[in-house]
């Protein structure tokens, strides 16, 4: 075995499997659209099966599932209250998609889909998306009004609502980098680790299994949080798009 | 000597943005233990509060490292 090259971000490649265009547009099957798929279906699976029985009693597996159905519902009710369940598919397949798209990194061998800045971007985007619809639709001119809050002087206005949208605008962007900082971060720390195991001398090998054994128990914990924080956000956010007048 | 040869340096310091960011973890935390020893009954309400505050600090440190990463790609 050749001297390992220390290269911590080459296992972020995306690479093409698969070249496929349609009209021009680049639609080739690369690893990343792979590990979407696997970690759709293990998703689909892992939702149709431990529930299949539908016992009243539920048995272990069916237990899983209902704890995240009721993580979600009651974040939902709590901070959208009644007519939140409207939202909660969106929520729930999101949850759902993040966590298993996460969780699939820490596979050996795996690809975390959400380490790319495309794949958050766009789940953060359709989130933002959807919130301006909601709120456009919700409140027709009275959108612009969420940017200038109450009881303001209106020489201060002029100051706040620069301030206001600026903010406004960095929710998605601060959603997206978020989860794609936290997966590409973690991911690295493992490879530098792994790279200092596998130069070291044999007694001297242990140190690095062992932190990488523990740093790949808090990175399962980080991805777990992580697809809470993205679900938890959204939801205040579309609570935030309802505010009620 | 061209730019290139600072950007290790600018990789340094942008890792020392993190510097904050531990800071903000070890409040957290210090005020979640804190009280806790107040009223241990609060427990399970406090700790989902103090998890959330955590991923959202512990985000900081990354933008940091993003930066970082940034800075690395420019040479």
């Amino acid at each position: 075995m050749g001297e390992p090259r220390f290269e911590p971000l080459s296992h972020f490649e995306v690479r093409p499997i698969l070249e496929l265009t349609l009209f021009g547009m680049d639609i080739s099957i690369s690893n990343s659209v792979l590990w979407i798929w696997l970690s759709v279906f293990s998703a689909l699976l892992f939702l149709l099966f431990a529930s299949r029985r539908g016992l009243f009693i539920p048995d272990r597996m069916q237990v899983l599932v209902e704890m995240l159905y009721l993580l979600i519902r009651d974040m939902v009710e709590k901070n959208i209250g009644k007519e939140g369940m409207a939202y909660f598919p969106l929520l729930f397949t999101l949850f759902v998609f993040v966590l298993f798209c996460n969780l699939m990194g820490l596979v050996p061998g795996g690809f975390a889909p959400t380490s790319q800045i495309i794949v958050t971007g766009s789940l953060a985007v359709t989130v933002f998306i959807f919130t301006i619809i909601l709120r456009v639709v919700r409140h027709k001119w009275g959108f612009f009004r969420a940017f200038a809050p109450e009881g303001l002087p209106p020489v201060l206005l002029l100051l706040m609502i620069p301030v206001e949208i600026i903010s406004f605008i960095a929710r998605p962007i601060s959603l997206a980098v978020r989860l794609f900082a936290n997966m590409t971060a973690g991911h690295t720390v493992l490879a530098v680790i792994a790279f200092f195991g596998l130069v070291s001398p044999w007694f001297v090998a242990w140190a690095p299994l062992g932190f990488s054994i523990i740093f790949t128990a808090m990175e399962i914990f980080i991805a777990i949080i992580q697809a809470y924080i993205f679900t938890i956000l959204s939801c205040v956010y579309i609570d935030d798009a309802l505010a009620y007048e | 000597m061209d730019s290139t040869t600072w950007i290790p340096v600018g990789m340094g310091l942008a890792a020392v943005g993190m510097m904050g960011s531990g800071l903000g973890i070890g409040y957290i935390f210090g005020k979640m233990i804190e009280a806790v020893a107040r009223q241990p009954e609060a427990e399970p309400v406090l700790a989902k509060y103090a998890w959330i505050g955590f991923a959202l600090v512990e985000t900081i440190a990354l933008y940091a490292l993003v930066i970082a990463f940034i800075i690395m790609g420019q040479g």
